[in-house]
């Protein structure tokens, strides 16, 4: 099996904050990204999704050099806490854009897109607006996109953080559900510790801009001798 | 939250704002209504007038159709180029034309587009033998566009930066190509704020003065403003006048009822420091059409501006800045503008106090919600009411009292004040209503009022946007042609009257002088405005 | 705040007396077109020259032009300031007496001679001149030779005319084309709409256009040249001689039965066709005099376009149809 997600000594600056990140992610596993707020988790998101390009190093998805790749270039699926679906476009068009960003779709495509509103529990939403969903339902919507995408990696920058506590559960849920379904590779940046434990077979910890630890989950959970990560274990 | 009295007080000023501004405009009104025509050949609805009214509209919305038109590929390549080193500049730039005097603007257009000018002798050069005429429906189109687009630009790119980050990103990630990003991103957000801009272009052509005199070139290019000044001095029929006047109101009327089902977007929230990262347009093509579409764009506006400053420099400007002329005139829009400017933050203040006096009860009455809606109104419905109306009822009616141009000033002050009344309103509503959110309560529960509230609690905040809606105010009377061209004579010049008087007297080279100090000042006047509202939106 | 606002209307209203009572002595008011007050016209040798003689202070008040005069003049009614009305033109003398705002001057006038002899006992000519098409040789190498070429000309060539509304060369044009093409005015404006470039509510405004070169013509006087030859050396700028004849400009001025000081008012008539203001107007107001003036005039007056035929309609004829006529104008050079 191939590496599914490998930072091969990245270095960036932007602005003053300097990042170094090697870590090799494996493939077919979902991996927690944590760390404090401005450590550089979503950065680390941004490198593999493209939004950055290293200034030294390299970006492996799947065992291919993406480094100097466009974003739509990169076999990846995007989560993001908000703002997943243009509002002003209805839900089937919102998802269509996965399959086709010309929304050129055929018969086929049109049976997938509603399948995959089917299978995330949004059955008949084709028509509806992501203003008259809640945002359990949005981050559904963009759950469907990321199926119908069939990428074999999805990044996911604190999807459920917006949500409260009861409809965090469901969505791990499904998520875990999905993942099992089309085993990809899964990144998850959260800042919740129980999150982690739900989740996540791996677990990596940033702060100012370094990996100090990449574990199993188990293990992670457990380790209490890096302060930082006490901390934000503590909560 | 108010006290008794506060709102009794409330109430009191806002009614006596509505009166003031009632009788003034009513009186001015009634006078031309009620004026003996003596010539009984009625000539009010001639075919000249429908040529003038299809005039006025037809310019209008091709004004409003170019303006636009123009604006979206130049905010869609800014939009795009959110980091390169003059951006900001350029955005800067795009404020200038708001805040410059048009009869400047117009110097400037005939400067570059005129037949002597830069563009007409490159395409002499090119071979053409027609030049581009600055003058008739050309020269009226160039203008709004020049003055319009910029404004267009800015509404539309507020409107493209205040789409979430997300957006750009999702859109490299599912690999949109530029029309994609055009149809399913760009192309929603601009077409969602294009009503309300067009509305408010539109509006603003329809009721275009001192750029149709100036650029008009005579009958064929007429708007229905221009003709009631043109019917009141040119051929002194106040019928036909207060026909034009009624046509005009109707037509104003039914704009700004379109109007209000698009609200005007507004250009907040667009700054140069937000982050707004955009993925797309990497290509060789994107990036020449955009830097194509971009410097087009700033040519067209910088050229009559650099023109404006290079023929001003030509002047003697010492000389004109310190000659008694150009110090009167100075002292005279001075002393008008400042209290122009004054009257009309207070009025404002007046129909805030009592619509918040009447929002603060608990049960309205009907009496009391209708005060509110009609003070509401007020402020906009004076821009039914064209100065040159305003000033020919009040010069009927004063001329059976004495000297008219006794009295010229106060009129000046007084038109001045209506007149800006609308943009001081849209700079204080808001503001004092954010403040009476956050502070009312407080300050109610504390039980401070009176004098310690306004020294303490309401100055403190709100002296920014009083001071934005005073500079607002004063560059918009110190730039007015409209309201002084009727009284304007040796007894009572104003800046622009000067400059107006110099260039129709051919002196050019001084009028070049004076409007490039003209322009100076009223951007500093502006510039201290936005500077204050800038700095309000930090708090 | 509500105080600072009362100390500035304050100041505003003094700013408003202070501009009307300024001095005790006798003062003459004078309304007249802008270009006669300003700095290169006469304006400022009038009255130094006047003002050597009377003791008086005289002060002109510039109204765009002719016709804006007397608008003005109606429009303000019996409570004008004005004196002496000095600038409109034969044209408009039936309509200006209709006013009842002028009375007459009773004034010798034998040594005054215009073309026709004009004579009237309100208002007094002070200058004349014939209306021509003066353009720019740099510019037009084959200028019109008559009103029909230049109604049936080259669209490409353009010219700036006034508006006949406010100005008086704009209804000279206006009377001239009724002259020459009767009722087929309207078609005749109708044609050359497309040659005008634009029209400008004062001469002034359509001359500055002329000379800053943004038209190649202009409607103005056959005198007009005179000053290019004298004051810049230069013939760049010829009437066109038109076959049809010319139509002529007599300039008046008259007094105003309200005016305050009646023997100053007749004073300064007297003065305005003594040689002393005669003097002054061919060089500085670029029109023939209409007396004797000292000297001969400048030579460049030699060489101007003398018209065989003048056109001159009498003022009643104006009076009764120059609404109609105008709007008849207003429509024909607003088709599209």
């Amino acid at each position: 099996m191939t590496d599914g997600v490998v930072l091969d000594k990245v270095e960036l600056r932007l602005g003053t904050k300097d990042f170094h990140f090697n870590c090799t992610l494996p493939a077919g596993a979902v991996t927690a990204v944590t760390g404090p707020s401005g450590s550089g988790k979503s950065t680390l998101l941004n490198l593999v999704a493209g939004f950055e390009t290293p200034d030294r190093g390299h970006v492996l998805v799947g065992g291919e050099d993406v480094t100097h790749e466009h974003p739509s270039g990169r076999p990846v699926s995007l989560i993001f806490q908000d703002n997943n679906l243009f509002t002003h476009l209805d839900l089937f068009t919102n998802i269509g854009l996965g399959i086709n960003p010309s929304l050129r779709l055929s018969a086929d495509d049109r049976r997938a897109i509603s399948k995959a509103l089917q299978r995330v529990g949004l059955d008949g939403f084709e028509k509806r607006m992501p203003g008259t969903l809640s945002g359990g339902e949005r981050q559904r919507a963009a759950f469907a996109r990321a199926l119908v995408r069939k990428k074999p990696v999805l990044l996911m920058d604190e999807p459920f953080a917006a949500l409260d506590p009861g409809l965090r559960l469901s969505m791990a849920k499904l998520l875990l559900e999905l993942h099992r379904e089309v085993s990809n590779t899964v990144l998850i940046v959260t800042h919740d510790p129980d999150e982690v434990g739900r989740l996540a077979d791996h677990a990596i910890f940033i702060d100012y801009g370094q990996i100090l630890l990449q574990a199993p989950t188990t293990e992670f959970l457990a380790r209490r001798d890096i302060p930082a990560l006490a901390e934000f274990l503590s909560g | 939250m108010l006290t008794r009295a506060e709102r009794r007080r409330g109430i009191a000023w806002g009614l006596l704002s509505l009166i003031g501004i009632a009788l003034f405009v009513g009186i001015a009104v009634a006078a031309l209504l009620s004026w003996d025509v003596g010539d009984t050949r009625a000539r009010l609805f001639t075919a000249y007038t429908w040529r003038i009214l299809r005039f006025t509209l037809w310019q209008a919305v091709l004004s409003t159709l170019l303006s636009i038109a123009f604006a979206i590929p130049v905010t869609l390549a800014l939009a795009r180029r959110p980091r390169f080193p003059v951006r900001v500049w350029i955005i800067r730039l795009m404020a200038v034309p708001m805040g410059l005097p048009v009869l400047i603007g117009a110097l400037g257009l005939i400067g570059i587009w005129g037949r002597q000018g830069v563009i007409n002798s490159l395409l002499l050069k090119l071979g053409l033998d027609q030049p581009v005429s600055i003058y008739g429906l050309t020269g009226i189109l160039l203008a709004h566009v020049f003055f319009n687009l910029p404004l267009a630009a800015r509404l539309l790119l507020a409107a493209l930066e205040r789409l979430p980050a997300e957006y750009w990103q999702l859109a490299s990630s599912l690999g949109m190509r530029p029309f994609s990003v055009f149809r399913f991103i760009e192309w929603p957000a601009v077409q969602r704020v294009i009503p309300g801009i067009a509305g408010l272009i539109f509006m603003l052509c329809a009721t275009s003065f001192t750029l149709v005199l100036v650029l008009g070139g005579g009958p064929a290019a007429t708007t229905l403003e221009v003709a009631i000044y043109q019917s009141l001095r040119f051929d002194f029929a106040p019928a036909r006048a207060v026909a034009l006047a009624l046509l005009q109101i109707g037509v104003t009327a039914l704009i700004l009822i379109a109007m209000a089902r698009f609200p005007i977007p507004d250009d907040a929230g667009m700054t140069a420091g937000r982050a707004t990262r955009r993925f797309d347009g990497r290509t060789v093509p994107a990036r020449l059409w955009d830097a194509f579409a971009i410097s087009v764009a700033t040519a067209f506006l910088v050229l009559p501006l650099a023109s404006i400053v290079f023929a001003g420099l030509k002047a003697d400007l010492w000389n004109l800045a310190t000659s008694t002329a150009f110090l009167r005139a100075t002292w005279t829009s001075f002393i008008i503008a400042l209290t122009g400017g004054l009257l009309a933050v207070l009025t404002s203040l007046a129909i805030i106090a009592a619509r918040g006096a009447v929002t603060d009860m608990k049960r309205p009455g009907k009496a009391a919600k209708g005060f509110s809606a009609l003070l509401g109104g007020m402020s906009s419905l004076v821009l039914l009411i064209p100065p040159v109306v305003l000033g020919t009822g009040w010069f009927l009616t004063l001329r059976s009292i004495g000297d008219v141009t006794r009295f010229a000033p106060v009129l000046l002050v007084l038109i001045n004040m209506l007149m800006a009344l609308p943009f001081v309103m849209r700079v204080l509503a808001p503001a004092i209503e954010t403040h009476r959110q956050q502070s009312g309560r407080l300050s109610a529960s504390l039980g401070i009022s009176g004098l310690a509230k306004l020294r303490r609690i309401d100055l403190p905040v709100l002296i920014r946007p009083l001071l934005t809606g005073l500079s607002f105010a004063m560059a918009l009377s110190l730039g007015d042609l409209g309201a002084v061209a009727l009284f304007g004579s040796n007894d009572l010049t104003t800046l622009p009257w000067l400059v107006y008087s110099r260039l129709s007297s051919y002196r050019t080279n001084d009028a070049d002088g004076l409007a490039l100090l003209l322009g100076i000042i009223c951007l500093l006047l502006t510039m201290l405005g936005t500077a204050g509202q800038k700095e309000a939106r930090h708090d | 705040m509500r105080k600072i606002v009362l100390s500035m209307f304050a100041a505003t209203a003094a700013l408003s007396f202070s501009l009307s009572a300024q001095a005790q002595e006798k003062t003459l008011t004078v309304y007249t077109y802008e270009s006669f007050v300003s700095d290169w016209g006469p304006g400022p040798k009038v009255k130094q020259a006047f003002e050597k003689s009377c003791t008086c202070r005289l002060n002109f008040v510039g109204v765009a032009d002719g016709v804006a005069l007397l608008t003005r003049l109606k429009l303000e009614g019996e409570k004008t300031n004005a004196d002496i009305a000095l600038g409109l033109d034969t044209n408009l003398i039936s309509e200006a007496k209709a006013t009842g705002l002028f009375e007459p001057h009773g004034l010798d006038t034998s040594a005054i001679s215009v073309p026709g002899n004009y004579t009237d006992d309100t208002f007094i000519p002070y200058d004349y001149g014939h209306f021509a098409v003066v353009y720019d040789t740099q510019v037009m190498k084959n200028p019109p030779k008559s009103l029909k070429e230049l109604v049936e000309g080259d669209l490409s060539q353009k010219i700036a005319i006034e508006d006949p509304r406010t100005s008086t060369p704009g209804l000279g044009l206006l009377l001239w084309v009724r002259s020459v093409y009767g009722d087929k005015a309207p078609e005749a404006w109708a044609k050359l709409r497309k040659r005008v470039l634009t029209v400008t509510p004062g001469w002034s405004e359509a001359y500055g256009l002329l000379t800053k070169g943004e038209v190649p013509m202009v409607f103005s006087y056959t005198t007009s040249p005179a000053y290019h030859m004298v004051e810049e050396k230069t013939d760049r700028y010829q009437a066109a001689s038109f076959s049809e004849g010319h139509y002529i400009q007599i300039e008046v001025a008259g007094m105003l039965t309200n005016a305050s000081d009646k023997d100053l008012a007749k004073q300064f008539l007297r003065f305005m066709v003594s040689p002393a203001f005669q003097d002054i107007i061919p060089t500085t107001n670029w029109m023939m005099p209409v007396s004797k003036t000292s000297e001969p005039l400048p030579d460049a007056f030699d060489k101007l376009v003398q018209p065989e035929t003048t056109f001159l309609m009498g003022s009643d004829e104006v009076a009764k149809n120059r609404q109609a006529w105008i709007d008849e104008w207003l429509t024909a050079m607003s088709m599209n």
